[in-house]
């Protein structure tokens, strides 16, 4: 109840602010109060999760790492030429929104999934989708499963509460196989309980799975299986009447895809600015000048992947081969390569 | 009869004392203290046998655990997830930059190691009983200290630069502002009057000053959304103990007050902010505060939490030191009172000391649960010590069944460790303090 209070209360203040700002979009369309606030500032303004292996937390030495992370550095890489010049501020699942309501961050990086209810009733913005997630089940190696259509009569951990619990009651229901839940209260217990072997199967957010699997005894005994339960499209949010804005963060990932896609890494990039491909000299900012319609510099998508790179190295960095995760790239992949993850054209 | 005695020479002198004999062994020694200690009575027999057989089940696999097939060192975590690993220490060692820091950055925790050295140094000078000049340490480290501290952390010039003047004219009316101030107090002071009033105004001025030399030092500026750790842990339990009880005094002096307004405003601040749970005042501070305000008003991200910490610690003390004050009886007030002392003098001479000295149990419980609520900031987003540890132990490099409560542990000892220290140096307050009415 208090939680929907609060989201009234933010949707109202983004009504104030969303009612103010279109008509100075439309007077002067390279002006963007967001951006300009961050350039004055000298610092883009990040909320990140405060520890999800993979998406956003400090390492050793307290820097931030993530693939949303990255996506904050690749949006300040674009604006200053410096991948450092963000202020991450770690936001909790119940204050992220307002903080992105009162302009106390300028975007929410924190794996938040692109739903109706947050466009439409408390009034963000998704620009894009950075990962494709969705629900998965983990098992033993040795049970020889290798689908979860066949965890018929299993016993599956799953935390209390959860959409994760309402979807595992549809998925069995759908497929007319019979379960038993084990439901706590933390995902750590779930986990602890699968663990030790008080159930079959553990289901959570596929992402989540990995990054539980690398805690159990014996990581290499469990495989997570390739079935996904439900749709979980992970991506930034910005607060609606600054499209400018939503622009730049959202050419900021299609940058990171097209450079993939364009076989742009980080190592050839300056290589590649010679590059007699129409595409890349548009992406790299050799030929036409759109950045500058955004407000920021036209090689923006150069120092995009000089300083971060493109999104498969960043996928790989993080939760890929390259990180302990070893997250399969799944729907993840490039289109061109059998997944979803698709970026309208630089022209 | 006594002429007799006198002078008839003595049938028996004792040269030399006897030798002590050893007392007899069921009276003394190892076996008697067992005997007197722990098992006196069959009731106490039983609870010792019950007692010895839990700690010969609980403490083997603990002293294993911790010590013996715990992991020293390790440059990942496949060691400390292999079956029959113990605690992993090698992680807590790895971290510590962390957990002491959070993001603060390394090339510059110098600011931040001098900034406690200092001000440990400071806290033991000032709390050390027998320390010569304690009082001037006592002075440094609530005026000085903390400007210099806020400068060094942030690199931030420690006054608000706004109000330094960059015009001509503006730099102008500063300099005779300057003149007014330092000639005004020159003048209060060698009158010997209003000594206080002279000494804050050379301090404003001075503190302007270092506010306008500070960024010649050229120390780099580090945002509070970078603190983090036992630093932060530390900080915002020092500010709430440092400002909680000043205003808890204050508050219960109001409270005790003949004046109606000034009682009803106590009384209302410390019910109010009583009847409201920590988390609360957290949430409010740093998630609806932002929504009230325009965002260039909004305070610090972590100075909000301090205000709220301080606040919150300040009404619990306030009504400590009220039933210190309560503990008085009337004969000292109208003992005060009767040879003339006012009212200031009365309280700070007569009442407080005593009454402060009543409730020192009570005011380290109060400081000691303050210390541990300081995790509670962690809810709001703030790295402070418990929540790097939480965050740390989700590192897919060290990631494993050991890793959590080795962190865990590791949080446990720290908090024990000073919660222990406080509580050791009120029992030695105490017993100073108590010397008169000592049983």
């Amino acid at each position: 109840m208090k939680k929907s209070v609060g989201y009234v209360f933010a949707a109202g203040m983004a009504a104030v602010i969303g009612s103010a700002a279109p008509a100075l979009a439309q007077t002067q369309p390279a002006k963007s109060p967001t951006l300009e606030k961050t350039l004055k500032a000298g610092a883009l303004s990040c909320g990140v999760n405060p520890g999800l292996a993979g998406f956003g937390m400090p390492d050793d030495k307290g820097v931030w790492a993530g693939l949303d992370v990255d996506l904050c550095r690749a949006v300040a890489a674009a604006i200053f030429n410096d991948p450092n010049k963000v202020k991450f501020i770690p936001m909790t699942a119940k204050d992220r929104f307002s903080a992105l309501q009162t302009g106390e961050i300028d975007v929410l990086a924190r794996n938040g999934t692109w739903t109706m209810q947050r466009e439409a009733e408390l009034g963000l913005l998704f620009p894009v989708t950075n990962y494709y997630d969705g629900q998965g089940f983990m098992v033993r190696r040795k049970l020889n499963i290798t689908s979860a259509l066949e965890l018929s009569q299993a016993s599956v951990c799953v935390q209390q509460g959860t959409t994760t619990e309402l979807n595992l009651a549809d998925f069995f229901r759908a497929n007319n196989m019979k379960y038993e839940v084990i439901a706590f209260a933390t995902s750590n217990e779930a986990v602890k309980a699968y663990d030790s072997g008080r159930c079959d199967a553990y289901t959570t957010d596929a992402s989540g799975l990995y990054a539980e699997r690398v805690k159990l005894t014996n990581a290499a005994e469990h495989v997570v299986l390739p079935e996904i339960i439900s749709k979980e499209p992970l991506g930034p949010a910005v607060r609606q009447g600054d499209d400018v804005w939503f622009n730049i963060v959202k050419w900021a990932h299609f940058a990171m895809v097209n450079a993939e896609e364009l076989g742009v890494t980080r190592a050839n990039v300056d290589e590649q600015l010679k590059s007699t491909k129409p595409e890349v000299r548009r992406l790299l900012g050799v030929e036409n000048k759109y950045g500058e319609f955004l407000g920021i510099p036209n090689d923006w998508a150069y120092r995009i992947v000089k300083h971060v790179g493109n999104y498969g190295e960043s996928f790989d960095r993080n939760l890929g081969a390259g990180s302990r995760l070893r997250i399969e790239r799944g729907v993840n992949r490039l289109w061109t390569k059998g997944g979803i993850m698709y970026a309208a054209p630089v022209r | 009869m006594s002429d007799a005695i006198r002078t008839s020479t003595p049938i028996f002198v004792r040269e030399s004392m006897t030798a002590d004999r050893a007392p007899p062994v069921s009276n003394a020694g190892p076996a008697a203290w067992i005997r007197d200690n722990l098992f006196p009575t069959p009731l106490s027999s039983v609870i010792t046998l019950l007692a010895l057989l839990f700690l010969a089940w609980a403490l083997p696999p603990l002293v294993r655990w911790l010590f013996i097939d715990a992991i020293w060192s390790a440059p990942n975590g496949d060691l400390c997830r292999a079956p029959g690993a113990g605690a992993c220490w090698a992680y807590v060692w790895q971290k510590l930059g962390f957990f002491m820091y959070g993001s603060y950055p390394r090339e510059e925790v110098w600011r931040v190691n001098l900034v406690l050295l200092s001000g440990a140094a400071l806290v033991v000078w000032m709390l050390w009983p027998d320390a010569r000049g304690r009082g001037g340490a006592a002075l440094a480290f609530f005026t000085v200290y903390p400007v210099l501290a806020f400068g060094i952390l942030t690199g931030s010039a420690p006054f608000p630069t706004r109000w330094l003047p960059t015009s001509g004219t503006g730099q102008l009316l500063w300099a005779f502002l300057y003149v007014v101030l330092i000639a005004g107090a020159g003048t209060l002071f060698y009158t010997g009057r209003l000594t206080a009033l002279a000494m804050a105004m050379i301090g404003f001025v001075a503190w302007a000053e270092i506010g306008a030399w500070w960024p010649t030092l050229g120390l780099s500026h580090v945002g509070t959304n970078l603190w983090g750790g036992i630093f932060v842990s530390l900080l915002v339990a020092t500010v709430g103990i440092v400002f909680s009880l000043p205003i808890g005094i204050v508050l219960a002096l109001g409270r005790r007050s003949q004046m109606p307004i000034v009682r009803f405003l106590s009384v209302l601040l410390i019910e109010f902010v009583r009847g409201v749970p920590l988390i609360t005042v957290l949430v409010m501070a740093n998630t609806m505060l932002p929504l009230f305000v325009p965002q260039d008003w909004s305070p610090d991200r972590l100075l909000r939490p301090l205000i709220g910490v301080a606040l919150f610690s300040a009404v619990y003390m306030a009504e400590v030191v009220r039933g210190g004050l309560q503990a008085i009886p009337k004969g000292q007030y109208e003992g005060a009172m009767a040879v003339g002392l006012s009212w200031w003098q009365m309280m700070q001479l007569i009442v407080l000391p005593q009454a402060l000295v009543t409730v020192i149990p009570g005011i380290v419980n109060s400081f000691i649960a303050l210390f541990k609520d300081t995790t509670l900031v962690a809810i709001v987003g703030i790295f402070d010590f418990l929540k790097a540890v939480e965050t740390a132990r989700l590192d897919p490099v060290w990631a494993g069944p050991s890793i959590s409560t080795s962190g865990y542990v590791f949080a446990a000892f720290f908090y024990f460790v000073f919660c222990f220290g406080m509580s050791r140096y009120s029992l030695m307050m105490e017993r100073r303090h108590a010397a008169g009415r000592k049983r």
